[in-house]
């Protein structure tokens, strides 16, 4: 099974840290999407997260939910998600990670979906509204399957939740660089660094920073301490606007920011 | 256990804390603060004072007899949560909030609004207190509540039109939340219902039992006994949990929750969350939801912008599971009528959510027959939904169309 922590290990040890990047499946269309997760990873992007267009985003940003509004319009399916999935793992190397809110996988069936998504080639779930606490359907079927499992932590999670966030994970511990919803921000916030440092302290075998990251100067900013910079909004938007090759361009452009000077 | 005795984060299978983990912290302090408050006499007091000389509080009863001959001459008799300070029940749980976010410590305060009712009781409170205030509301329901929208602006609330999704309760909810993740140092989120993640089911249900457990004397010592039946409209559920609540462990009571029936259950067009939905999670609790087969949230449709949600409380679901209440839909149309008819025989103009509650007691009053007493919680006054009346039954001059 193609899981991420094997990776962001590799680039922290030859680079920086790990380019994390994340495309909602079915924006503009079902076969873009696909072209644009692939054109990030041959331009350096090392793990994707692709996100699963849902009716009631409560993480996201204006940029995001436009993006998988407009996908939704489009006759997004569950199933489109498990397509996506493979056809990226049989064209790249790269572990691809599903970013979905909770309902969808509870009506599709805990197991069923982590059946679907390993047999799909897929590495894990990022879920934003699961916390740990909520999640003990999903903690058995992961084990079961061996998906990675990458739960959240913020700037005002206590001690014993980022304990509990990281013996949860598997994979890395999402830390949550400032306190919002996605969207590209002009400085990452310094919680950011405290809470990588805490996650760290818990025992954390990675920890990736994710919120407001679009620049390669940012990315490089982020891998001083953590192991990974996830960067969502930003990716979206030069593919709103540029279509595939924009984004291939960015992507191109943030996978600087891994190399250290 | 009694079934009052029931608490959170879960009631039966519904319920728990299904949010960004960026908010648990909030949570938390506001569960804490909360358990504090539930056992400090001062706060306890500080409340009933502010429902006493604020809100009006005990809210009457009032027997509508010329109004009960078209529901099978069943006893029916109205508790008037209308006659509350802003217009509805709603003050009942922002009063509550209001003396917890004081005490949290906060600044700011921020709710989602339908129909503009709990909105403008949050607007009121923080005019009450001092706080900032910003509320949000969908784009259709700023549009066909402009009134509420008005009496917010003017109390010094910032209202943000939400037009993302399809513009109604629930997409207010998501940007209320994204605010609270966003600022949630300064802010506390006053939710305006019995849904939403653990504490506010039973934090909200608490604050709003006061209905139940006034009503149940008023009505012993109107009639002598305990009624037939209690009821109310379900949206979220806050007004229905809040008269059934003082009735749950009295078995032989019924209870009715009466749920938006859009143009009818059998159309795409209506809000039924428990006729209709199934089980699933929606703003950070399990319970049952409109939604497809892949979990996606289905828009809901209802005359009444504050029954028209796709999710409901927790509780209700819980309470409909074990058969302790019986939840129906009622049509716009029915509702309608209901309206009209209350206004005409008792010159009480109910607001559009409770005139669902009136047409499911007229049905309910004849299938009981003459014999039964029923306890209508009439949550809140019709002044807000004027113009959708006037459009409805075409009281505007037609030289002076609106
Ligand atoms: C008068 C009135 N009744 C009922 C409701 C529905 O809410 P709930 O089901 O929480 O009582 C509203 C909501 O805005 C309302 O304004």
């Amino acid at each position: 099974m193609r899981t991420v922590g094997p990776v962001i290990r590799r680039r922290n040890e030859e680079a920086g840290g790990a380019l994390i990047g994340y495309l909602p499946v079915g924006f503009p269309t079902l076969d873009a999407s696909v072209e644009a997760a692939v054109s990030l990873v041959e331009n350096g992007v090392d793990v994707l997260e692709l996100g699963l267009p849902y009716s009631d985003p409560v993480m996201d940003g204006p940029v995001i939910q436009a993006a998988t509004q407009q996908a939704l319009a489009n006759g997004f399916r569950l199933a489109d998600g498990f397509e996506a999935v493979r056809r990226i793992t049989d064209r790249t190397d790269a572990p691809v990670l599903i970013m979905t809110y909770w309902n969808p996988v509870v009506q599709y069936g805990v197991d069923r979906f982590a059946d679907d998504l390993a047999a799909a080639g897929g590495a894990g779930l990022i879920t934003p509204d699961l916390i740990p606490d909520e999640a003990a359907d999903w903690m058995a079927a992961s084990e079961r399957t061996g998906l990675d499992r990458v739960f959240l932590a913020a700037p005002t999670s206590t001690d014993a939740r980022i304990r509990q966030a990281v013996d949860a994970s598997r994979g890395f511990v999402y830390a949550v660089s400032t306190m919002g919803i996605t969207g590209a921000r002009s400085d990452v916030d310094v919680a950011a660094r405290t809470l990588v440092a805490r996650l760290a302290d818990a025992g954390a075998p990675a920890s990736c920073v994710g919120l407001g990251i679009s620049t390669a100067a940012q990315v490089a900013e982020v891998l001083e301490y953590a192991d990974g910079a996830i960067v969502g909004s930003a990716l979206v938007k030069a593919l709103a606007d540029g279509g595939v090759a924009a984004a291939g361009e960015l992507a191109a452009e943030l996978a600087r920011g891994t190399r250290p000077e | 256990m009694a079934l009052r005795a029931q608490t959170g984060p879960y009631f039966g299978d519904f319920g728990g804390r299904f949010v960004p983990e960026s908010l648990v912290a909030a949570l938390d302090e506001l569960g804490e603060a909360y358990d504090l408050a539930k056992l400090d006499p001062d706060f306890g007091a500080e409340l009933a004072e502010l429902g006493r000389s604020y809100t009006g509080r005990p809210s009457i009863i009032t027997e509508v007899p010329r109004f009960a001959r078209h529901a099978g001459d069943a006893r029916i008799i109205l508790k008037r949560e209308d006659l509350n300070h802003t217009g509805s029940h709603k003050i009942n749980n922002v009063l509550g909030q209001a003396l917890l976010t004081r005490r949290i410590g906060k600044s700011r305060v921020i709710a989602e609004t339908g129909a503009g009712q709990h909105g403008v009781a949050t607007a009121t409170a923080a005019a009450l207190f001092g706080l900032d205030c910003t509320i949000y509301m969908g784009e259709v329901d700023t549009e066909r509540q402009a009134l509420n929208v008005a009496r917010m602006r003017l109390l010094g609330a910032e209202v943000v039109a939400v037009t993302a999704g399809s513009r109604t309760l629930k997409d207010a909810i998501n940007e209320a939340m994204r605010d609270w993740v966003t600022n949630v140092a300064t802010t506390n989120y006053i939710f305006g219902t019995v849904a939403g993640p653990h504490p506010f089911p039973e934090m909200v249900r608490d604050f709003q039992k006061v209905i139940g457990e006034e009503a149940r004397q008023q009505v012993i010592d109107l009639t002598g006994g305990l009624p037939t039946a209690v009821t109310a409209c379900v949206g979220g559920g806050s007004n229905a949990i809040g008269i059934f609540h003082a009735f749950l462990d009295d078995t032989e009571v019924g209870l009715y929750g009466f749920e938006a029936g859009g143009e009818g259950v059998d159309t795409e067009r209506h809000a039924a969350t428990i006729t209709k939905g199934r089980p699933g999670v929606l703003h950070g609790a399990r319970s049952y939801l409109l939604q497809d087969e892949d979990g996606q949230t289905i828009e809901s449709h209802s005359i009444s912008a504050g029954l028209d949600y796709p999710g409901v409380g927790p509780e209700h679901s819980w309470l409909a599971a074990i058969g302790r209440a019986e939840y129906r839909p009622v049509t716009d149309a029915a509702a309608m009528e209901a309206l009209r008819l209350l206004t005409r025989t008792e010159g009480i103009i109910p607001a559009i959510e409770s005139a669902h509650a009136l047409a499911g007691t007229i049905e309910l009053g004849r299938e009981l027959g003459s014999d039964a007493t029923i306890l209508v919680s009439l949550s809140g006054r019709g002044d807000k939904d004027m113009d959708t009346a006037a459009k409805y039954f075409e009281l505007y001059d037609e030289e002076n169309p609106k």
